[in-house]
C-alpha cells in the first residue's frame, strides 16, 4: 500500500498536511503530534516584514465553524527564516512556506529569500485572505490580477509555486484557470469564506474587524463542490482543505479531485486531528483494497 | 505537561446561582500552577471553540482539579449539566500560571473580581509555602451576598470583601475595599474584569509596586498557534516580534506595566 503522493515534482510521504495559519510552524503542535507523521506543514502566512495583525476579538464561534481576522500577524521573513525553518529541518516532513504580501514586489521579496533555503519544498502564495484591507484579496478576486500576479512570482520563485484561492468568487474555475494559465504549479483550496457574527445582547460586532473567514465544518460542502469544479478546470494537482475533521471527511476532497488535503480549524479542536486522518484514510485504503492514494484522486463517480 | 483527554467529572455542585463549581479527575493535576488554565469542550459538536476556565484549586494529592465557572452561554450551561462519574474533555495545563516566588516573604495582595475570584484560591494556597498568612491579603469583589469561595479563601488568608451592593464587607469594589481597611501591599496577583484591571494597574504604577494580572480573551487554539487571543504589550514580544503577546501561552499572566489594557 501506498500513501505517497506527488506534487510538481515534490514526494510527499501521506497527503496530510496541516493549513497555513492553524499550526503555527509546528512548534505548538508538536507537543501533541509527531510532525514526522505528516505529509507536510504549511506554516502561518509571511509578508517581508512583521505584521502586527488586527485588533482583538479576532475570532469567534459560530455554528459548526468559527470566524477569524488575526489579520495576517507574522514575524517577518527574516525572524521566521533565522528561527522556524530550522526547527522544521530537525523532522521528516515537507516544509511548505504561505506568502503574504500587500503589493507584488511584498511578495516577491519574500520569494526570493526563501530561493535560498533548499528545505523549503514548496510556496504557498496566499492571495486569499478577506482580513487585510491592502493587497491579498484583491489578487485574489479578480482572474486577470491573479494571473499577473502569478507569473510574476513565478518568474522570481526558484520551488513550485502553489497559488491559494479564495472561495469568495463567483467562479473559482475561472480563478483556477487564470492561475494555471500564469504558470502556477498547483492550486490549494478553499481559503475561509468571509462571513459576519452580530452579539445582539452588546450590538457590537463579534470580531473587532468586522467581518471574518469563516472555516470548519460547516464549510466542509462548499469547499468540496469547488475543489471539484477545479479540478475539471485544470491539469495541475490540487491541495483541498476546508472543514476537514476526520479521515470521511479528507477522503471526500481526494475523491472529488485533491491530490493532498489540509487540516485547519479542527486543529483547535482535536490536536490530534492530522495523525488521526492519516490512520483514516491508511484504514480505508486497507478496507477497499486501495494499492496507491494517487487511485483514488478524482475517483468519484468512476 | 500539554494534552487533550477525556477526563472524569468527579463532583458537580450549584455553587451560588448560576455559578457552578466541578472537580475533574486527571492526571493534569500533576503539574497545575495556579493561574493555569483548562480548555474546556463541548458534546455539541456545532459549539467546538474550547471554554478557557481557570484551575481553581487543585486537590491534597493531585489527582483532581476544581474549576468554578458562571453560566455565560451555551458551553458553560452544558459543562453545568454534568453529573460525577460522567466523561468532560479538557484541554491543559494552560498558561504560564502566577510566579509565587516574586511573592516570598512580602505582603500581597490577591485581588479577584466576580468569576475572577477562582483562581485566587490555588494561588493562596500556593503562597502559604512562600510567605507568612497574615501577609496574604485577599481582596475579592462580588455582585451582591452571593460570596462564593469566601470559607475557601479565608484558610489561606485574611479575606476583604467588597459587594457591589453593599450587602457584605465594603460597598463598592476591591479598590474600595483597600481603602476602607486602609491596606498595602508590596505586591499584586490579580483576576477580574477589565475595568478592576485597568484599576489596578493604575494603583500599582502610583504606589511603585509590581502587578501580576491575568488577563482574558477569546480564543481558538489555546497553545499559542492561531494568534486569535493577543493583548498588545508595550515591549516587541520575543515570539511575535511585534507589539503583541499571547494570553493563551504567554499569558494569562503578565505584569500590569508591559501591557497596554
Ligand atoms: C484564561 C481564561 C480563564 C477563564 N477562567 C474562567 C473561570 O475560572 N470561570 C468562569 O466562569 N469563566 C472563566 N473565563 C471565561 C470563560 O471562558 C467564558 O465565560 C466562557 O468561554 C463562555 O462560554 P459559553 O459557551 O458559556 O458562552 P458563549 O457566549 O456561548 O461562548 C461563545 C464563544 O465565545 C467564547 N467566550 C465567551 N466569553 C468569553 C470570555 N469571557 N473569555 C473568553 N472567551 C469567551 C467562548 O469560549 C466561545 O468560544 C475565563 C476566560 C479566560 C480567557
Ligand atoms: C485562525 C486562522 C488563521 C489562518 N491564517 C491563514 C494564513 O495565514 N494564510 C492562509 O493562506 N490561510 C490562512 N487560514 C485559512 C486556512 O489555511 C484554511 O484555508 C481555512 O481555514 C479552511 O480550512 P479549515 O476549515 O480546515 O480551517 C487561516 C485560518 C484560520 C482559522
Ligand atoms: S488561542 Fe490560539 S494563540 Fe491563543
Amino acid at each position: 500500500m501506498n500513501m505517497q503522493t506527488t506534487i510538481a515534482g515534490v514526494t510527499f510521504k501521506n497527503p496530510v498536511m496541516t493549513a497555513s495559519g492553524t499550526f503555527g510552524s509546528g512548534m505548538e503542535y508538536g507537543e501533541f503530534v509527531d510532525l514526522n507523521q505528516l505529509g507536510a506543514v504549511v506554516t502561518k502566512g509571511v509578508a517581508n516584514v512583521p505584521w502586527p495583525g488586527n485588533p482583538t476579538p479576532r475570532v469567534a464561534e459560530v455554528y459548526g465553524g468559527m470566524l477569524n481576522a488575526i489579520g495576517l500577524q507574522n514575524p517577518g521573513i527574516d525572524v521566521f527564516m533565522d528561527r522556524d525553518i530550522p526547527f522544521l529541518k530537525q523532522y521528516d516532513t515537507k516544509i511548505i512556506v504561505n506568502v503574504c504580501g500587500k503589493s507584488v514586489e511584498d511578495y516577491v521579496e519574500v520569494v526570493e529569500k526563501l530561493g535560498d533555503e533548499p528545505a523549503v519544498s514548496m510556496l504557498e502564495i496566499n492571495v486569499s485572505c478577506p482580513n487585510v484591507t491592502e493587497g491579498a484579496i484583491a489578487f485574489g478576486q479578480k482572474a486577470d490580477a491573479l494571473y499577473n500576479i502569478t507569473e510574476e512570482i513565478k518568474k522570481h520563485a526558484k520551488q513550485p509555486i502553489i497559488m491559494k484561492l479564495s472561495p469568495n468568487v463567483t467562479d473559482i474555475t475561472e480563478m483556477a484557470k487564470a492561475a494555471e494559465a500564469a504558470g502556477a504549479d498547483a492550486l490549494s483550496l478553499i481559503n475561509t469564506i468571509t462571513g459576519m457574527k452580530i452579539d445582539i445582547h452588546r450590538r457590537k460586532f463579534a470580531i473587532a474587524n468586522k467581518t471574518g473567514g469563516m472555516s470548519g465544518p460547516a464549510i466542509k460542502p462548499v469547499a468540496v463542490r469547488m475543489v471539484y469544479q477545479a479540478a475539471h478546470a485544470v491539469q495541475i494537482p490540487i491541495i483541498g482543505m476546508g472543514g476537514i475533521a476526520n479521515a470521511e471527511d479528507a477522503i471526500e476532497f481526494i475523491l472529488a479531485g485533491a491530490s493532498a488535503v489540509s487540516i485547519g480549524a479542527m486543529n483547535f479542536v482535536n490536536p490530534y486531528t492530522t495523525i488521526e486522518v492519516v490512520k483514516g484514510i491508511e484504514d480505508y485504503m486497507k478496507r477497499y483494497n486501495v494499492e496507491n492514494l494517487t487511485d483514488l484522486t478524482g475517483a468519484v463517480d468512476v | 505537561m500539554k494534552q487533550k483527554q477525556t477526563a472524569v467529572v468527579a463532583s458537580q455542585r450549584e455553587l451560588a446561582p448560576m455559578i457552578y463549581d466541578m472537580w475533574i479527575e486527571s492526571d493534569l493535576a500533576k503539574d497545575a500552577l495556579p493561574g493555569q488554565f483548562l480548555c474546556v469542550y463541548t458534546r455539541n459538536k456545532s459549539t467546538l471553540l474550547p471554554r478557557p476556565i481557570s484551575i481553581c484549586e487543585v486537590n491534597e494529592d493531585k489527582s483532581a482539579l476544581r474549576i468554578v465557572y458562571r453560566i455565560a452561554g451555551q458551553g458553560t450551561a452544558e459543562f453545568a449539566t454534568y453529573k460525577a462519574g460522567e466523561p468532560v474533555e479538557i484541554l491543559g495545563t494552560l498558561g504560564n500560571g502566577f510566579n509565587v516566588e516574586v511573592a516570598a516573604g512580602k505582603k500581597v495582595f490577591l485581588m479577584g473580581g466576580g468569576i475572577g475570584v477562582p483562581p485566587m484560591l490555588q494561588l493562596a494556597k500556593a503562597l502559604n509555602a512562600v510567605t507568612a498568612k497574615e501577609n496574604i491579603q485577599i481582596v475579592v469583589g462580588y455582585r451582591d451576598n452571593q460570596t462564593f469561595l469566601r470559607e475557601d479563601l479565608e484558610k489561606y488568608g485574611q479575606v476583604y470583601i467588597a459587594t457591589e451592593d453593599g450587602s457584605v464587607g465594603t460597598k463598592g469594589n476591591v479598590m474600595n475595599a483597600i481603602e476602607e481597611n486602609a491596606l498595602q501591599a508590596d505586591v499584586i496577583m490579580a483576576c477580574g474584569p477589565m475595568p478592576m484591571l485597568r484599576a489596578i494597574k493604575g494603583y500599582a504604577e502610583n504606589a511603585d509596586i509590581p502587578a501580576y494580572i491575568s488577563l482574558e480573551e477569546h480564543m481558538a487554539c489555546g497553545v499559542g498557534a492561531c494568534l486569535g487571543c493577543v493583548v498588545k504589550t508595550k515591549e516587541k514580544d520575543h515570539h511575535s516580534h511585534v507589539n503583541n503577546a499571547r494570553i493563551c501561552t504567554d499569558g494569562p499572566v503578565f505584569e500590569a506595566k508591559e501591557v497596554d489594557i
